[in-house]
């Protein structure tokens, strides 16, 4: 049983996307909102609820229940099949992201429990190379399918990513169709996949097991596609109408089940793994969140203005 | 050899305008000229690089789905729509009698000219071609007939109207579904494998690509553009892409190469189709009397093993799970 999730020292270096500081620019509203009040808010801006991205760690800490996850197949690391060389080795880029993030590759996976409902589990990391679909990705996804098939507990993956990963080529194109096989096994045996879709979520990852859900939810804002927006607009030669290709477009097309806010995703999950067949642990299910525990250097106040 | 057969074809250029301007009569020197060219055309496609495959892959030239189709089977029915929003010109999908036998064929269907292509969207398909290639292959499955998909397109189509109307859940249906088929599936890459637009029709139990085909996570254009900030530098970005059959053969993906003539398809067209057409054939008989447990088993396995992972101190191409699903 890890207690990793609640060491202050990885709670930090997950935070490292928001600029030091008791003061927060909203990159969308351009409000100043107070560093705590975010977290608390989990990353989310209280003046016009835009959602910020989050780590894997901590998208399982906010919704796995307190001291229930254990990680899976965790000493995967990628190899360098193609031998790829652009303007740096795929090794040295590898190496880059383990210092940048502190994760050893683009997915967490594991077993947890939400409310006390059984789950197997997979995060992906956006700040480790985009997220990007590699070989590690893949078998670790497949794995977690084989998992949910053997104990029948539902597969649910938070999705976010650019896509298949360059530097493996087609081998990365072809993670595409290994974990559809593995998703079909699952499928076949009544075992429910719910995916979650988080900013942002596209091409090959969009294409593939992020659409094999049997159950849908996304985060709301959240871009999600196959082809980038830039690309887009560059083969129709137009501008693109606001919020194409956002969870609340995606929603209106008939693409998604639901779109959650934040601060109701546990609650959600909870209910649509217990409606999945879900196996619920009895003493587990008042269990509170794992949670992000304190940031170590803010005050409980603002500074008076 | 590029440099070469370049400054060969201008020089033909030259004295052809040197033979009407000055009304002189350089016939043989052409000639001459022409035959070098021709050579040094035939020796790039004998050993071209990934660069030049590529655009021997992409050559306007080379056999269209129509030829495929009409080498392969004694009879066609094209069949058309997604039962849902529309019909997509860029994809073919039908059945024909294939030594007998009737058979799904679905494939990409690049314009033979500019007219044509734009017509048929450069082969590049929307949402209701995948839809309407899948349910083609459903009904394939109902009948008991095998399946045979022709790959060659540069991608989904990167449009507004794909996008509404679902290009990433298209393909990912695809996918999920061809896992089940419980009917033998041969896929055939014959000019450009591009991306997921070539795999949500390409996942299959026998894999072919012609010689020059390329099959391909991204096109080098875009791969150049993206890692070494500079889409001229594609022709680096495609030898580092390893997307030529021979690269894809020796990662174990593709299970046979099919050779095309010298010079490229797009010079004999009728001996490349019927090259494709008897190894098509071949591997059909071959699906042929396979019970359907072992032929989703034998599926399964093949695409479990796909990828490169150390794991401790080995290095593992996947896992096959036991009975129970743990993981090896």
């Amino acid at each position: 049983m890890l207690d990793w999730l609640a060491r202050p020292k990885r709670a930090a270096a997950a935070r490292r996307d928001i600029p030091a500081g008791l003061w927060v620019k909203c990159p969308r509203c351009a409000n100043l909102v107070y560093r705590k009040e975010l977290e608390r808010g989990l990353r989310v801006c209280p003046r016009c609820g835009f959602h910020r991205r989050l780590s894997a760690a901590d998208r399982l800490a906010l919704v796995l229940d307190r001291g229930s996850f254990v990680e899976t197949d965790a000493d995967l690391e990628p190899e360098d099949p193609l031998g790829f060389v652009d303007e740096r080795t795929y090794p040295e880029r590898v190496a880059e992201y383990r210092r940048r993030t502190g994760q050893s590759e683009a997915i967490i996976t594991g077993t947890g429990t939400v409310e006390g409902a059984r789950a197997v589990v997979g995060a992906m990391e956006f700040g480790f190379m985009g997220g990007s679909l590699g070989s590690v990705v893949g078998e670790k996804i497949s794995r977690s399918a084989d998992r949910a098939l053997e104990h029948r507990w539902p597969l649910v993956l938070f999705v976010a990513s650019g896509g298949a990963r360059m530097q493996e080529g087609t081998l990365s194109l072809l993670q595409m169709a290994k974990t559809s096989v593995a998703v079909a096994r699952l499928a076949d045996a009544g075992v429910a996949l719910i995916t979650v879709l988080c900013d942002p979520t596209t091409g090959g990852v969009a294409a593939s097991f992020a659409f094999q859900g049997d159950i849908i939810i996304a985060e709301p804002g959240a871009l999600i596609g196959f082809a980038g927006p830039r690309v887009i607009e560059q083969t129709i030669r137009q501008k693109l109408p606001d919020g194409f290709q956002t969870a609340e477009f995606l929603l209106q097309h008939g693409f998604l089940d639901a779109v959650v806010p934040r601060a109701e995703l546990r609650a959600a999950l909870a209910r649509i793994l217990r409606l999945t067949n879900a196996p619920v642990d009895p003493q587990m299910a008042g269990a509170a969140a794992q949670g992000w525990g304190e940031p170590a250097d803010a005050a409980d106040e603002p500074p008076p203005a | 050899m590029d440099r070469d057969l370049a400054e060969v074809e201008r020089e033909i250029a030259d004295l052809r305008r040197i033979t009407t301007t000055q009304q002189m009569n350089l016939g043989e020197q052409i000639a001459a000229l022409e035959a070098r060219a021709e050579r040094l055309r035939e020796e790039i496609a004998r050993h071209p690089t990934a660069w030049q495959r590529v655009q021997l892959a992409r050559h306007a030239e080379r056999p269209r789905i129509g030829d495929y189709i009409a080498a392969l089977t004694s009879e066609f029915l094209e069949l058309h729509g997604d039962r849902a929003f529309g019909d997509d010109p860029a994809m073919v999908a039908g059945l024909g009698m294939i030594d007998g036998r009737p058979a799904a064929i679905v494939g990409h269907a690049k314009g033979r000219d500019t007219r044509e292509n734009i017509a048929r969207r450069f082969g590049m398909p929307n949402p209701e071609g995948y839809r309407k290639a899948l349910r083609v292959m459903t009904l394939a499955e109902r009948l008991h007939a095998p399946i045979v998909t022709l790959i060659d397109t540069a991608g989904a189509f990167p449009g507004k109207e794909a996008e509404e109307r679902g290009q990433s859940e298209a393909i990912a249906r695809s996918l999920l579904e061809m896992a089940r088929l419980r009917t033998p599936i041969v896929a055939v890459i014959t000019g450009e494998g591009g991306s997921g637009g070539a795999l949500g029709i390409g996942l299959c139990d026998v894999l072919l690509m012609v010689e020059h085909a390329v099959y391909s996570v991204i096109s080098p254009e875009g791969c150049a553009a993206i890692l070494w900030r500079d889409g001229s530098r594609a022709p680096e970005a495609a030898e580092a892409l390893r997307l030529t059959a021979h690269d894809l053969a020796t990662f174990g993906i593709v299970d046979e190469i099919i050779p095309e003539p010298p010079g490229g398809a797009h010079r004999h067209r009728d001996d490349a189709v019927a090259a494709v057409a008897e190894s098509v054939r071949r591997h059909l008989a071959a699906c042929a009397g396979r019970p359907k447990e072992s032929l989703i088993a034998a599926r399964y396995e093949k695409y479990r093993r796909i990828g490169r992972v150390r794991e401790g101190s080995a290095v593992v191409a996947g896992t096959t799970p036991t009975a129970g699903g743990q993981a090896v």
